[in-house]
């Protein structure tokens, strides 16, 4: 059977169907920015931005575009009736103390015990940059990832241990990829579900690790 | 982050899903459990939330863990719920006033345990376990009885004394103005600990004399953001003795 793989917005609609309403959510950067589109109507989720925002809206109309309300991509934002600015230690204690809800991160890697990669390739060549991934990865009550299943050159980014340089322990809950949605327990990787035409045996095969049942 | 197709502007506005808002103090308070640590705002009177003190005590929760700066004046708030006798530990920086007559009583009578803390400690000690930080390493009360038994750490050649967070299972604060997203602002001096406990407590409930339209509070005016507190009730202003 033949399948499709899931489109950067459909797995960003995926992941954000999951959101609770009245959830605190914050959206790392990169793909995970896109879930932001994809929000449901009938739900108030409240987004976190580490830059010190709570509330962050939609990107501007071009010519309401402010260089001082950016996300923390750096890219214009709006801020919501209701929002409101605080200074970064405040910002990262919403992170840290579990006040948020999910955090929604890349990776390069997410390991079958929850360890998180996607700080540093580790690379010698490459200039190592973390922001605020670490706080992310441990403080909230959920962190969820969202990744392409496979790198450009096929390898698998669901891992029974990560060999690039470890973000977090143990602290995916979560995976979202273009292919599936796996659950992080204390048993390993619990497939959830698979796109159309796609079977556990397959993925299992090609992923190169078996789910637990 | 741009919308997608179908999606306005407006609908964000209008969605109207969250609302913290409590019909009464009585159902703000309803679910907090014996043996509870409950943090309760104010310096003195000022920022002490005596409505909410007040529905715990009819509500009735005994053996709590109090966490104040002080242990009550004269017979309303703290020192109404101690003269209840709900009280079993108090931790504080200054249970001694001029009309603290009732916790006197009953420290004096054994009746309840007192952890003293240094005022900047007690605040410090709120906020790392709000922020989720493990604790703090200070130069205050090293080498007194209040650090007896604590680490020490040697640091840039001064000695410091490791204290430990302070969390809660509720927080009862006194605001100003909340909203549905549960935004506060306070009023003058009676901010003190409220934005701290906000924080450090599983269920933060605040009573404040105005609910206002989300909005209405300026973005650069919300002192504690709604993600730090559970539930908002208003209740009436009230003449407070200092």
């Amino acid at each position: 059977m033949s399948y499709q793989r899931l489109s950067r917005d459909q797995l960003a609609a995926r992941i954000a169907r999951d959101m609770p309403d009245g959830a605190y959510v914050n959206l790392g950067i990169g793909m995970p920015t896109l879930v932001a589109n994809h929000l449901p109507l009938d739900r108030e989720i409240i987004l976190q931005s580490e830059n010190g925002l709570l509330g962050m809206g939609p990107a501007p109309v071009p010519n309401e575009v402010d260089f001082d309300l950016i996300n923390a991509g750096k890219q214009p934002v709006t801020l919501l009736r209701g929002g409101s600015y605080f200074h970064s230690a405040d910002s990262f204690a919403m992170m840290r103390a579990g006040h948020l809800d999910i955090s929604v991160l890349g990776a390069f890697q997410v390991a079958a015990n929850g360890d998180l990669a996607n700080w540093h390739t580790g690379n010698a060549d490459d200039i190592p940059a973390v922001g605020g991934a670490m706080d992310l990865a441990v403080g909230a009550k959920q962190t969820w990832v969202m990744m392409e299943h496979f790198t450009r050159d096929g390898q698998c980014k669901l891992v029974e241990r990560c060999s690039y340089p470890l973000t977090g322990l143990a602290c995916v809950t979560r995976v979202y990829t273009d292919l599936a949605v796996v659950d992080v327990t204390a048993n390993g990787f619990a497939l959830i579900e698979t796109v159309d035409g796609l079977s556990r045996s397959e993925l299992e095969a090609r992923s190169g690790l078996s789910f637990v049942a | 982050m741009a919308l997608s197709s179908g999606q306005s502007k407006r609908d964000f506005y209008n969605r109207c899903m969250i609302d913290k808002t409590q019909a009464s103090v009585a159902t703000a308070v309803a679910d907090v459990p014996d043996g509870a640590t409950v943090m309760i705002g104010g310096f003195g009177g000022a920022g002490m939330p005596v409505a909410l003190v007040d529905g715990l005590i009819v509500q009735g929760a005994r053996d709590l863990t109090i966490v104040a700066n002080n242990a009550g004046n004269g017979e309303t708030g703290i020192a109404a719920l101690l003269k209840a006798g709900r009280v079993r530990k108090v931790i504080c920086s200054f249970p001694r006033q001029a009309d603290s007559y009732v916790f006197d009583a009953l420290y004096r009578a054994g009746k309840v345990e007192l952890e003293l803390v240094p005022q900047g400690n007690l605040a410090e000690r709120i906020r790392a376990a709000g922020a989720g930080i493990g604790g703090f390493f200070t130069r205050v009360g090293y080498g007194t009885p209040l650090a007896a038994g604590k680490e020490v750490r040697e640091i840039d050649g001064q000695m410091y004394v490791y204290e430990s967070p302070i969390c809660a299972d509720f927080a009862l604060i006194k605001a100003e103005l909340g909203d549905r997203w549960g935004n506060l602002t306070y009023r003058k001096s009676a901010r003190n600990f409220g934005p701290l406990m906000a924080m450090a407590a599983t269920v933060t409930i605040a009573s404040v004399h105005e609910v206002v339209p989300l909005g209405d509070i300026h973005p650069e005016h919300v002192v504690t953001p709604g993600i730090f507190v559970q539930r908002i009730v208003e209740v009436q202003r009230m003449e407070m003795a200092a």
